[in-house]
């Protein structure tokens, strides 16, 4: 038999069964180098021959400290780690943040700003499913959806730029509000994704829905009950594959998830493809989302005039001795959050998404801590997996979307 | 999102002594940590909270007593809400009881709060590290865990810094 490479085997041994001790069955280690694992998610699994009998996911190969290093910043400043958590929801981890300082401070956010964090965070959502339905579909051998998802994702990449000046790292959604308005290009570019997206995601469904392999290789497969979702607190795509319909935008709904008419899309079946077919059903909604929020976009600003947490305008600093002061006190010492602890969550594309905050009265968060759904799902995928071949392991790993930054923070 | 009834508050507060708090609409239960385990019993089977959301540790150095808190989140799916419960911990090296057996997921929760806090959970079936090296040395969300920096080496210095900066040498 061979060991697996590092000093602590015999930390795991309670973990394999017996049969690996003795040498019966295979220790094979699985990343966390591999294309497959969407990051560095490194698996330890004993198979009795393609039999995978235990899968130990080992992570923590993308740990950067990012609880740690908030405390050390101010409420602004810390939010621009947020962006690198979960880097395929970007938007989102802003606006959870962002939800958290105001629930904390109790700072009221403009009805335009709500909209078009909405529209944002919906956006991110289809990018992240976009690269999902992409890198899924690869790892099961179909190679063109690739190519097709990350032409589209491109599409909502630029929008991201033409607000914020970023791709992927975006910052925009501030406490209080947005960075600033969106530019005049803005609706123009979304109402292009809303006209073409729907034909190109029926182009992948015909390339994958229908498909014989493709759903060869993903019905009856990493199947998990409802009930189990629930134990093992596996939230998102997954438990509404299962047939939970639980949604935080319908379930807790936050910005103006209220405002809009949209369904939540869920499966009997609790496999791959039951939560291939809820990601695609979940873009078309998304879609929906949007559209209902550009047409009813209010006018009017995106910042809250509360200078005491909101740094002034521009415009205002040459000619306001009380902007100037605000401006300076804002950007060197931070505003002060109240004594005491909220917990806010989001709908990610992976699940619930939350931040628990906790203040001290002083302008540093006491102590931020994430709960991210990559986390959580992943402590699952055991269950997903065991039973299966290895060659099933991968896409069991795809249909839980799980982003390694998300997961180790 | 609907209110937490009163009566499992006030049933909490009687069988486990527990007191409550309300902060921005949020309900917080603070219990001891030897009645954990049959407080979190009670708040799954009982009062309905199915779900364990998120488990968190706060630590608040130099006070000793509590130095820790342990904080979860719980969540019922069928009637939509969450309530909070902290159990405060004393001293530096603090143990409490894993609530494993109830809650399976709390199973990485409570290595994480190992792996970053230190506070020890009796009874966990696999408390390993789960974030950082198995060698790492010390818990580094704790308060007087220095945040870390790389030293500036100068021309004059150089070799000194040398001798103290943390690579692997041969």
């Amino acid at each position: 038999m061979i060991k697996p490479p590092d000093a602590s085997f015999d930390q795991i041994k309670h973990l394999v069964s017996e049969r690996a001790l003795s040498g019966e069955t295979m220790l094979l280690n699985m990343g966390p180098q591999h294309p497959s694992t969407h990051g560095v998610l490194r698996l330890l699994l004993e198979l009795d021959g393609e039999i995978i009998i235990n899968c130990i996911p080992d992570i923590g190969f993308l740990h950067t400290g990012i609880e740690k290093n908030m405390e050390a910043k101010t409420y602004q400043k810390a939010e621009v780690m947020t962006d690198r958590l979960d880097y395929m929801y970007t938007m989102g981890n802003n606006l959870v943040y962002c939800l958290a300082v105001e629930k904390l401070t109790g700072l009221d956010v403009p009805e335009r700003a709500e909209y078009i964090r909405v529209i944002l965070t919906e956006l991110s959502r289809l990018q992240s499913h976009l690269l999902w339905i992409g890198t899924s579909a690869m790892d099961l051998a179909a190679m063109s959806v690739f190519l097709y998802a990350m032409r589209e994702r491109e599409m909502v990449l630029d929008v991201f730029e033409l607000v914020s000046g970023q791709r992927m790292m975006t910052t925009y959604i501030r406490p209080g509000g947005l960075w600033r308005d969106v530019p005049v290009e803005f609706e123009a570019a979304t109402r292009n994704i809303l006209k073409e997206l729907p034909g190109r995601i029926k182009q992948y469904e015909s390339l994958l829905t229908r498909n014989p392999l493709f759903r060869d290789r993903t019905r009856g497969i990493g199947i998990i009950s409802a009930d189990n979702c629930i134990r093992y607190g596996v939230t998102g795509p997954t438990i509404r594959g299962s047939g939970l319909a639980y949604d935080l935008r319908k379930a807790r709904p936050y910005s103006a998830y209220s405002c809009f008419d949209f369904d939540i899309p869920t499966q009997k079946e609790g496999d791959i493809y039951a939560r291939y077919l809820v990601r695609v059903e979940e873009m078309r909604q998304s879609l929906r989302i949007i559209e209902q929020a550009l047409n009813d976009l209010p006018k009017g600003a995106v910042r809250s005039d509360n200078r005491k947490f909101v740094p002034p305008p521009r415009s205002e600093l040459g000619v306001s001795m009380e902007a100037l002061i605000h401006h300076f006190k804002l950007w060197t010492e931070g505003f002060n959050a109240p004594n005491g602890s909220v917990y806010v969550a989001v709908e990610s594309p992976r699940g619930e998404m939350g931040v628990f905050l906790e203040g001290d009265g002083g302008p540093k968060p006491y102590r931020v801590h994430y709960r991210t759904p990559s986390f959580v799902n992943l402590q699952a995928l055991p269950l997903m997996a065991r039973g299966h071949f290895v060659a099933d392991l991968v896409g069991i790993i795809g249909s839980i979307d799980i982003v390694l930054g998300d997961t180790d923070r | 999102m609907s209110k937490i009834s009163n009566s499992i508050i006030s049933q909490m507060i009687t069988r486990f002594g527990a007191s409550s708090a309300e902060f921005r609409d949020e309900t917080t239960l603070i219990i001891q940590p030897d009645q954990i385990v049959e407080g979190c019993r009670y708040l799954r089977d009982i009062a309905g909270f199915n779900m364990l959301l998120d488990a968190t540790a706060v630590d608040y150095c130099p006070a000793t007593t509590p130095r820790f808190h342990l904080i979860y989140h719980f969540y019922s799916t069928k009637k939509n809400v969450i309530i909070a419960l902290r159990i405060p911990l004393n001293g530096n090296e603090p143990e409490v009881q894993t609530i494993e057996s109830v809650y399976p997921n709390a199973n990485w929760y409570e290595r994480e709060i190992w792996d970053l806090m230190g506070i020890h959970f009796e009874g966990h079936s696999d408390l390993r590290r789960i974030v950082l090296p198995v060698d790492w040395v010390g818990h580094p969300l704790r308060k007087d865990y220095p945040l870390g920096y790389e030293e500036v080496q100068y021309t004059f210095n150089f070799d000194d810094v040398n001798k103290r900066k943390r690579y692997p040498k041969d």
